[in-house]
């Protein structure tokens, strides 16, 4: 019982801290929105027609990169979760979440779960304003991405963690932004399918194929179409676990005795 | 998407039937199951298949074999060619009169309409029209027959009875086909280059309206249409875009365009089923041929068939 009320009372906080925060909310909004209006509509046609799965006919640049920009606002979310860990720990409140009784992978994992909360409500918000553009996916396909989306920020979110352990310093974040984000970004599925990047590299289609983030971003959008895409749950599902393993070895307190006493 | 097309499968009385798609590079027809909406057959034919339709009781398939310079007579329970009427040089597109009997046919190297007797298989006619005639169609009461003429830029009114032309329309630059509406009061004609589709009062052949096209994104000079159709309830006009990869939703009553909807590569002709809940497009450069449930006006589905689809017929198995 008491680790619900540990989760619950992490959920609110990180969800207060949301709505407190508006503008958080509106640049999580915007993002997005600016690629779906002003770079799908510059580059409807320049982009070849092909179909590919889940997809029977074919699309519009548009509706290619919704689930892909679904995917940004968590990759962004899960960022700025860590992002915000960075802070906690500086300002002294990480410090005194990790003290509680309760174990410390279950507080980490309550904290990740916070992140993916608010990231569903940014998700959902922005597939709602694409609606308004047009853009509407099957009644079902909004049921289904909900436990998909749940992994997806899981995924993400864990790896925000990880990289929060490794972070020293607030200023650092800007390096996530150059070799986290964008990379990850950039070398999914998220604005162009595997084959059109496979027309300008085939290196750069591998490393796609093997980003999880474009296994996170096919999840989401097989799943919008009331799809099930079972390898692309394997990738994220492990994915996730990886990250996790890890992180909890970075917030290990033993370790981070060890920094201290070596630094 | 799914879920659509369910409800369409579930929903309509007309499905088991097929759609036949003329293959202008390979030579053949590929046959659509509409229920499974794959494709079931795969039919020789002569060289550079185009225009295709059925006779009124779906016993036989015409088809312009264009550089056979025939029309092929099929069976279309056994996919063998019967016999080639006798078409002219070069037919492209043909109509088949009201009458099951005399099939116009448009010889676009030799500027001429040749209309042939398909019961005693001879010419019974041939009508000097513009240079590069295409577009074929004809007045729901038999009347009338149109040529269109692709460099001329012009529709060719004929009267049925005696075979000669009454009456010529301009149109925009390279028109590509024509039909009449169903009650045969309206004739609409569509120009390639032009990028308009003319409407004529069929009653004193004037011009009655224009219907423009502009999609976002695509540029004016690849919104080209081509092939089109008309919903016999009057509802909707289909009308394929060409390069644009667009086809167009057309009111037929206010000729205001409602939507376009996204298929295939160089969309070019098409077929509607029975009931007309869905509409089949050939799309020649992507080789396949898109579904479109005409109730959401949405694109459905995607077949694959052979190279460069050209033509469409409907035909019913039960």
């Amino acid at each position: 019982m008491i680790y619900f009320t540990a989760l619950f009372a992490i959920v609110r906080r990180e969800l207060l801290r949301f709505v407190g925060q508006r503008s958080r909310f509106l640049s999580a909004l915007v993002r997005p929105l600016i690629w779906l209006v002003v770079f799908a509509a510059g580059f409807r046609a320049a982009l070849g027609l092909s179909i590919m799965p889940p997809y029977q006919t074919y699309i519009t640049y548009e509706v290619y990169i919704v689930p892909g920009l679904c995917g940004m606002i968590q990759l962004f979310n899960g960022m700025q979760s860590s992002l915000s860990l960075v802070y906690d720990r500086e300002m002294g409140s990480m410090r005194l979440l990790l003290t509680s009784p309760l174990p410390r992978w279950w507080l980490l994992l309550s904290k990740i779960f916070a992140g993916v909360f608010v990231s569903l409500l940014q998700v959902y918000a922005f597939l709602g304003i694409a609606a308004l553009f047009g853009i509407t996916f099957p009644p079902i396909g909004y049921v289904f991405a909900l436990p998909v989306l749940v992994c997806s920020g899981l995924m993400l979110g864990a790896l925000g963690l990880l990289l929060s352990s490794t972070i020293k310093q607030l200023e650092n974040f800007a390096g996530v932004m150059n070799f986290v984000i964008f990379p990850m970004f950039f070398l999914s599925t998220a604005l162009y399918p595997l084959w059109k990047m496979a027309e300008g590299s085939p290196l750069l289609r591998d490393i796609c194929a093997y980003n999880p983030f474009t296994h996170a971003i096919e999840l989401i959008r097989f799943a919008l179409y009331g799809q099930f895409n079972g390898m692309a749950l394997i990738w994220v599902v492990t994915s996730f676990v990886v990250f996790m393993i890890a992180s909890l070895w970075g917030y290990n307190p033993a370790k981070t005795m060890t920094n201290r006493k070596t630094g | 998407m799914r879920f659509t097309l369910l409800f369409a499968l579930l929903c309509s009385p007309a499905f088991g039937d097929e759609i036949w798609v003329t293959n202008e590079k390979d030579d053949t027809i590929s046959v659509i199951d509409i229920e499974t909406q794959t494709v079931t057959r795969t039919i020789e034919t002569g060289q550079r298949p185009r225009g295709i339709t059925f006779s009124k009781d779906f016993s036989v398939l015409y088809v312009c074999a264009s550089d056979s310079d025939a029309v092929q007579v099929i069976d279309p329970n056994t996919g063998k060619i019967l016999h080639d009427l006798p078409s002219g040089e070069d037919p492209e597109q043909f109509v088949l009169h009201p009458n099951n009997k005399h099939l116009y046919i448009a010889n676009e190297d030799d500027a001429i309409t040749t209309v042939v007797d398909t019961d005693t298989r001879r010419v019974i006619a041939q009508i000097d029209v513009g240079i590069e005639p295409e577009g074929m169609a004809v007045s729901p009461d038999g009347k009338i027959a149109i040529t269109t003429s692709e460099t001329t830029n012009m529709a060719h009114w004929i009267d049925t009875e005696n075979q000669t032309i009454f009456a010529n329309t301009l149109v925009d630059q390279r028109p590509r086909h024509a039909e009449f509406t169903k009650d045969g009061s309206e004739l609409w004609v569509s120009a390639e280059i032009g990028g308009t589709i003319s409407v004529f009062n069929t009653a004193d052949q004037t011009e009655k309206a224009k219907i423009n096209f502009e999609i976002q994104g695509v540029h004016r000079d690849r919104i080209q249409p081509v092939g089109f159709k008309l919903t016999d309830d009057g509802k909707y006009a289909f009308v394929a875009l060409g390069p644009s990869n667009y086809v167009a939703v057309v009111d037929p009553n206010t000729y205001a365009v409602l939507d376009y909807i996204l298929v295939g590569r160089r969309v070019w002709h098409m077929a509607f089923n029975a009931d007309e809940s869905l509409l089949f497009t050939t799309n020649g450069v992507s080789g396949d041929v898109s579904v479109i449930d005409v109730s959401e006006l949405t694109a459905i589905n995607t077949i694959k068939v052979g190279r460069f689809p050209w033509g469409a017929a409907y035909r019913p198995t039960k």
